[in-house]
């Protein structure tokens, strides 16, 4: 038998108990032991970003991480950035109102590293918000809508109305 | 209100931006997982093939080498696309027999218990090889010396000519001519999702059950089928959600599309493969690599009088594309412009390097290149404004349609449908304000900076055939469900159909479910690519549902007693004209799909409605007429004769640095006909998307080979996609000129931002830097010593940066 170890760890607010080889990656233990599938693999050498997942609030390439290593901790996927009610996360939100997605296999680590950054950032200028998302891969969009998105999650964090993120007036350069 | 034209948000967004898309690596969880050894060279013989050490690896179920496929399986693959000039063609097989003709070729396929387990047993398996020669690049590959295949004389695959007139005379005979040399380096597809597979063989049922992350899932069945020999009524593929595609997924059968299902029958168990990114580096597909040289005469006005162009392109290791992306390249180096007398000849050579398939654009980015700098050359011999030499060889909006002369990628003639290059011209100017820019060109110069502007023009064949069709069905909840067979890979087809179902049969957006790429639900149709799916499946959901609402019409007259012409469909409900929305004169749609369906069993409450005692009729009339069908569906095709044509014109303003000779995009100007536009949301996004590959093709992405064959940057560490930093924002204005040839209108959207890129940023680093910039891509390292080596005295000298 392949050598286990057992990794106890919270993911999405719920306690998870996993037995996992020690070279198993956070991001096959999430989708494969969990199956929690929203953390997407696109590289697996941490350039790409789509594997991203907060630990304990830090955006993280699950993909560059060894799942025995999480003992402890506690992780946000995707799945975790929904609101309270079950309904579409501020994040999420702006994604679909901004049309900042187009295949979508992107997307969960651009909606998890933003809202990491919005923790710590509640009014992102356009300039800022393009920054923000400079570590992750798009593929389809031009990451033009992704600026905007950013910026009206920002809005809808804070219950403000919407009007200031345009989708036509990203950053310029 | 008609949904068509408005930015309605996508329904695809709320599942994947939850975690709750279902790509190909989310499904299968408890299926096998396969890995495969692929080679390490270049170009060599298989010797042995050595699985002894593997064999005790925990969780191995199966080593398969060629010697284990049988029958057709052990042919080599399809050549999809034959053309009487692709006189050698080659195909690999889908594992390697006895030779290897690239890095990445699969030659041992492992299956075992999950991929750790897999990768450790192909770690263990040992290969030996004879080395042959590596034939890599053009120049190595045009001079035969070496050749790729033994029995492809000179590594050439086709040659092909197309001409109008006697351009070699016309260029002879003109008052100025010019000749240049124009090179664009190898790209790839790229998508962040890379392919897979995921295959279910039901033993009971002796049925397959494939998913594959394809760009034309009825095709894979078809191939499936006949490789496996199987009736092809015993296959079904079903496209889950794509993570890209770009082109590269349009090629098939993959190896692995054979090679899982294949498998899983023999081993009577769920099989998975999925591709890591190196994998797709280096055993999918890349394009682009093409070197040109071109001939043009023209008068003194700039007016074109012939134009005569030789290229070659690099097919790599093998052509079951056959030779569409240079045949679009020789058709649609063309452009908006009437050239003269025209004469293009191209050689397709094979390389040991990953085989050369359509990524987006598909040889309409270096046509594009080429005409444009062909444009740029004759201004600056001329000391003409480019844009006025454009405009004096435009094609006018009163010569639509207008016929090239030539053949098109799709067997038929290259005939511009619609279109008007002067109006979108003068668009672009004032968009990006081009007869300001001098003055601004002198400010930024005053103050140390060199900026520049450069533009190009494209026409895009789009809405390529032959067919597409639509089925759709309204329940007895008055559910409508649509259903396609191309696929989608993130154009947000849901959406756009649904909007055009909406508005020809009446329904709310929300009642609408649509499927594409499933072949249990619809099993004739082609493909996505050519940006041909709002135009073909568009059309053909149109038609389909005026079917369905002639129909509705029908059974619904008979209910309420009125004539079908006097009734209207409105929010669902079947109506008589004006007569508001009473009880009496109206019956919802699902009613009428009950009424569609003579049932003799009442299964539910809602089909007691349509039995035989329900309700008295005609003793003398059949239930279900001559020529009539239960149901309240139908299924409708659309074929169009030709292609529509598609058209823009981009704008750049670009800075570059006087010290790193780093290139920064100030603005990014993008005028675009795509005809009518059904959803103006999707469309930007697709230009936006466009526009920086575009971006990554003129700046960042190459697909670099050492001379042995190596791939040297198959990762996403060194292969330069850009990041948002990288990529402008884009300013866009529509102009809409409308197809004639569909009912909608549409010419297509999906490929049209990557095509000019590289045109008009080497348009506008030449602006710049007084550099002649003859290939493409260009680093900064590049065109510091293109500075170097042309000894260009910087521009802003006697502002002291020297």
């Amino acid at each position: 038998m392949r050598e286990t170890v057992r990794v106890s760890l919270t993911v999405n607010g719920s306690p998870r108990d996993l037995d996992v080889e020690p070279r198993r990656l956070l991001s096959d233990a999430l989708r494969h032991d969990l199956r929690l599938t929203g953390t997407h693999v696109g590289c697996e050498h941490g350039v790409c970003g789509a594997c991203t997942v907060l630990v304990d609030g830090t955006p993280m390439r699950s993909c560059l991480l060894f799942a025995v290593s999480l003992d402890g901790a506690s992780v946000t996927t995707v799945e975790g950035c929904r609101a309270p009610d079950g309904g579409l996360g501020p994040v999420q939100q702006a994604f679909h109102e901004c049309h900042a997605l187009q295949c979508g296999f992107c997307t969960p680590g651009f909606v998890t590293t933003v809202t990491a950054y919005l923790a710590e950032h509640a009014d992102p200028s356009a300039a800022d918000a393009r920054e923000a998302i400079a570590g992750n891969l798009c593929r389809c969009t031009g990451y033009q809508n992704i600026v905007a998105a950013v910026q009206r999650a920002a809005e809808l964090s804070q219950g403000r109305p919407s009007g200031a993120a345009d989708p036509a007036s990203g950053a310029s350069q | 209100m008609t949904l068509f034209g408005e930015r309605v948000p996508r329904v695809e967004d709320a599942r994947l931006v939850t975690g709750e898309g279902r790509f190909l690596d989310d499904l299968g969880q408890d299926a096998l997982e396969a890995a495969f050894v692929r080679s390490p060279h270049a170009h060599a013989r298989i010797v042995d093939i050595d699985v002894t050490d593997a064999l005790d690896v925990e969780g191995l179920v199966a080593i398969y080498t060629h010697e284990d496929l049988e029958g057709r399986a052990a042919e080599p693959l399809p050549l999809l696309i034959p053309h009487p000039t692709l006189t050698h063609g080659r195909t690999p097989y889908a594992l390697a027999k006895d030779e290897v003709n690239h890095v990445g070729e699969a030659v041992v396929m492992v299956v075992a218990g999950d991929r750790y387990a897999a990768e450790d047993v192909c770690d263990r398996i040992r290969v030996d090889y004879h080395l042959l020669p590596p034939v890599v690049g053009i120049e190595a590959s045009r001079g035969g010396g070496r050749l790729v295949h033994d029995d492809v004389p000179g590594n050439v695959a086709a040659v092909m000519v197309q001409e109008t007139g006697d351009a070699d005379a016309a260029v002879d005979a003109a008052p100025r001519s010019l000749e240049l040399d124009l090179a664009i380096e190898r790209s790839a597809s790229t998508p962040l999702e890379g392919k897979g597979v995921v295959a279910r063989w039901d033993a009971d049922d002796r049925s397959l059950l494939v998913h594959t992350s394809t760009q034309t899932s009825t095709s894979v069945r078809q191939a499936i089928a006949a490789k496996l020999e199987l009736p092809v009524d015993r296959v079904e593929v079903v496209t889950p959600d794509v993570g890209g595609g770009f082109g590269v997924k349009i090629v098939h059968p993959w190896p692995e599309e054979v090679l899982v299902p294949w498998a899983a029958r023999r081993l009577g168990r769920p099989v998975k493969w999925t591709e890591d990114r190196r994998e797709h580096f280096v055993s999918s597909a890349h394009e682009r690599g093409q070197l040109h040289h071109v001939r043009v005469g023209y008068d003194d006005g700039g007016r074109l009088l012939g134009l005569s162009v030789r290229f070659w392109h690099d097919n790599g290791a093998y052509t079951p594309y056959g030779l569409i992306v240079p045949i679009i390249t020789s058709t649609q180096l063309l452009g908006p412009y009437k050239v003269g007398a025209y004469r293009v000849e191209f050689t397709s050579l094979y390389t040991n390097t990953v085989m050369v398939t359509p990524y987006r654009g598909a040889g309409r980015p270096q046509g594009c290149f080429v005409m444009e700098r062909v444009m740029d050359a004759i201004a600056a011999d001329l000391h003409l404004d480019r844009t006025v030499v454009r405009e004096r060889n435009f094609i006018q909006a009163d010569e639509m349609p207008y016929d090239q002369g030539l053949v098109f990628q799709d067997g038929r003639p290259l005939i511009y449908d619609s279109g008007d290059f002067p109006a979108t011209m003068a668009r672009l100017k004032d968009l990006v304000g081009w007869d300001d820019f001098p003055a601004f060109r002198d400010r930024a110069r005053a103050e140390g900076r060199r900026v520049g502007i450069g533009l190009a023009c494209y026409v895009e064949g789009t809405g390529v055939g032959p067919y597409e069709g639509g089925h759709i069905r309204v329940e007895t909840d008055g559910t409508v469900v649509v259903s396609t067979g191309l696929t989608s890979q993130g154009q947000g087809h849901q959406t756009m159909l649904a909007q055009i179902v909406a508005d020809e049969l009446g329904v709310p957006f929300e009642r609408i479910r649509v499927t594409t790429g499933d072949t249990r639900r619809f099993k004739y149709a082609v493909g996505t690519f050519a940006s041909r799916t709002a135009v073909m499946s568009g059309s053909a959901v149109a038609l389909t549902a005026r079917l369905v609402r002639e129909k509705a019409l029908g059974i619904a007259a008979q209910a309420l007693e009125a004539d079908p012409g006097d009734l209207e469909i409105v929010d669902g409900h079947v109506r008589v004209k004006g007569a508001g929305g009473g009880t009496v004169s109206q019956v919802d749609l699902g009613a009428v799909a009950v009424l569609a369906n003579p049932l003799r069993y009442a299964f539910d409450e809602a089909a007691g409605r349509a039995t035989q005692f329900a309700a008295p009729a005609d003793p003398d009339v059949a239930p279900v007429g001559p020529g009539e069908a239960p149901g309240l569906e139908a299924t409708g095709y659309y074929s169009p004769t030709r292609s529509t044509f598609a058209n823009g014109m981009h704008a750049v303003v670009v800075e570059t640095d006087p010290d790193t000779a780093e290139v920064r995009i100030l603005r990014y100007c993008v005028v675009h006909d795509c005809g009518t536009i059904i959803n103006p949301m999707v469309v930007e996004g697709q230009i936006h998307g466009g526009v920086a590959q575009g971006v990554g093709g003129a700046l960042y992405e190459r697909i670099e080979y050492d001379s042995d064959g190596q791939l040297l940057n198959a990762s996403f560490m060194d292969f330069l996609m850009p990041y948002a930093t990288e990529v402008p924002t884009v300013e866009i204005d529509h102009l809409v000129t409308p197809s004639p040839l569909n009912p909608l209108g549409v010419k297509g959207a999906g490929e049209a931002g990557v095509i000019p890129g590289s045109a008009a940023i080497a348009a506008a680093i030449e602006d710049a830097e007084g550099i002649t910039l003859t290939r493409m891509p260009i680093s900064p390292s590049e065109l510091f010593h293109l500075r170097k080596e042309r000894l260009v005295e910087p521009v802003e000298t006697t502002e002291g940066h020297t």
